[in-house]
């Protein structure tokens, strides 16, 4: 029997989605095989965007490559940086000093707040509604305001280095940030009424996208995918780094496991990465932003792994040092990567129509992906 | 006895069974004005902002080219400072070089003699690839003079990538007295 083109040996359709297509936020192509509407299988094809980051990286200095995690996962990319930082100074025993760990740790949970209000903007947008994505801009702006003023960049910042941070923060930091809390207080309510509450989006998240916690912890999902369904794994309360375990907050956890509960678990984190902000903006401790350190790092012989919490999930950093200038090989744990795996496992038998809603709340960032 | 329980019990289902129906009724139509109650929360929301128009949270991208003011920090190009005498602060160290992950700078050293019949390492040209470099910050943050900063300048396109490679210093320029 001569296989038509475009069917499979049942008779079921092949469609593409991508590599160019809005809903999949970036150039991911997704083979999916449908019998009528129902989704029988997802495929992603990766490397559209693959850059050898890891590879890069092994001719850069430990000073240099920390620029590039910025465009892996660009939406959170100041975490990117602070896991990086934080694994060369495990690696060299370098103590940072208190003013550096609190400003680090209001960057990293500002980004966080950053990349869940874009997330929530795109997600509405994904399920066709178009005005939720001005008003989740509206905060992020202010966001990426501060970022440039402190930072000196909206998105790719590098800021953090090795032993602190790059520069001290702008005169205007602490009032900013106030003004911040004070105009995501008063909007936060706005985000309810417009999509939470909405019966449309109600019914076109609940009960879709089943992901047990069974299968969440075989596919290696982590961040708020797997809180949602009811999966301790916050890295900030397993494996405390910085000062977070010395901080108030709640790890966030859903029962639902289907897509209405990972979105409430983004909502609720940001409420809690506000909690950890108030606790600090007017907390700075004084002292030296960045500690001394040799001009030419080099690190010990040996294996180092840090894990930081992104907004997508654990992100991990492994070097293998030989004792020189470079590292000898980096291999980036990303969360998307891992999360991506468990898409195929969560639209099969869905409908096609609910694969962007599931797509939308696993919240993938391509280039983490293909790195 | 047992008859009259039998139909006690049967009565109560049919009870439960009137009840369930209700019930479903009534829950279907609390779901339907729930739901439209919903979007018309929604909406209010929506109509606010449409009739309050008046908060522009946008930029006016390019017509506020005039008023547009960036942070000192934004970190536009690099670029060589000159004082009003054309003089630099560049010794040609170098370090910026080295720390540059992408061999944005290339710094192309000469030797100047002095009055005294001394020589002296200066800069002939900063070479800096624009279309290479990804404003890392680290090349100021590396300079031991201070004679390199981050420009606000945003607007790079050009029509031919060769005019992206620059060379900073200034056609005469020459390194500024006490500096080392």
């Amino acid at each position: 029997m001569v296989e038509e083109i475009g069917r499979t040996a049942d008779g079921d359709i092949i469609i593409n989605v991508g590599p160019q297509h809005p809903a999949t936020h970036g150039v991911l192509h997704l083979v999916i095989t449908i019998n009528g509407e129902t989704i029988k299988k997802v495929e992603p094809h990766l490397g559209y965007i693959h850059r050898s980051i890891e590879k890069m990286c092994e001719s850069l200095t430990y000073r240099q490559f920390i620029y590039v995690t910025s465009r892996m996962d660009y939406l959170s990319s100041h975490i990117n940086n602070h896991a990086c930082a934080l694994c060369v100074e495990k690696a060299l025993q370098i103590e940072v000093s208190s003013r550096a760990q609190v400003v680090r740790i209001l960057l990293d949970e500002l980004t966080r707040i950053a990349s869940h209000e874009l997330w929530w903007g795109a997600m509405a947008m994904d399920l066709g509604a178009f005005t939720p994505f001005f008003h989740a801009f509206r905060e992020r702006e202010t966001i990426n305001d501060i970022m440039e003023e402190t930072c000196g960049a909206r998105l790719t910042m590098n800021y953090i280095v090795p032993g602190g941070i790059m520069q001290d923060i702008h005169p205007n930091f602490q009032k900013r940030i106030k003004d911040f809390i004070k105009l995501y207080k008063s909007k936060i309510s706005e985000y309810d009424e417009l999509v939470t509450g909405n019966i449309i989006f109600q019914n076109r998240m609940k009960g879709v996208g089943y992901l047990s916690a069974e299968d969440a912890i075989s596919f290696g999902v982590t961040g708020p995918a797997a809180r949602g369904s009811n999966i301790s794994c916050d890295v900030r309360k397993i494996y405390p780094y910085e000062i977070y375990d010395q901080l108030e907050f709640v790890e966030v956890l859903e029962t639902g496991c289907d897509s209405f509960a990972r979105y409430m678990v983004r909502i609720r984190e940001m409420n809690q990465s506000i909690r950890i902000i108030e606790q600090l903006v007017d907390n700075i401790p004084e002292g030296d932003f960045q500690t001394k350190t040799k001009a030419v790092l080099k690190l010990p012989k040996g294996e180092f792994y840090q894990r930081v919490e992104t907004a997508r999930g654990e992100f991990g950093v492994y070097i293998v040092s030989e004792g020189g200038t470079t590292p000898y090989r980096i291999k980036f744990r990303s969360p998307g990567f891992s999360n991506l795996s468990a898409l195929d496992h969560m639209a099969r038998g869905s409908k096609l129509g609910d694969l962007v809603a599931i797509m939308g709340t696993l919240d993938l960032v391509i280039p983490d992906i293909d790195r | 006895m047992q008859e009259f329980k039998k139909e006690v019990s049967f009565v109560e289902k049919n009870k439960i069974a009137i009840k369930k129906k209700n019930m479903f009724i009534v829950n279907y139509i609390k779901d339907v004005f729930n739901g439209v109650k919903s979007l018309v929360v929604g909406l209010r929301r929506t109509m606010y902002y449409f009739s309050h128009h008046k908060e522009i949270i946008t930029e006016q991208y390019p017509d506020n080219r005039d008023t547009l003011v960036l942070p000192d920090r934004f970190k536009g190009e690099v670029i060589l400072v000159h004082d009003e005498n054309n003089e630099h602060a560049c010794t040609g160290c170098t370090a910026c070089e080295l720390a540059c992950p992408n061999a944005t700078i290339k710094i192309i050293t000469k030797f100047d003699i002095s009055p005294e019949g001394k020589k002296k390492k200066a800069i002939d040209k900063f070479v800096y690839h624009l279309e290479l470099c990804t404003m890392c910050n680290l090349c100021i943050v590396a300079c031991p003079t201070d004679a390199i900063k981050m420009a606000q300048t945003f607007e790079h396109s050009v029509y031919n990538r060769a005019e992206l490679t620059k060379v900073l210093n200034k056609q005469g320029s020459k390194i500024r007295e006490g500096v080392e």
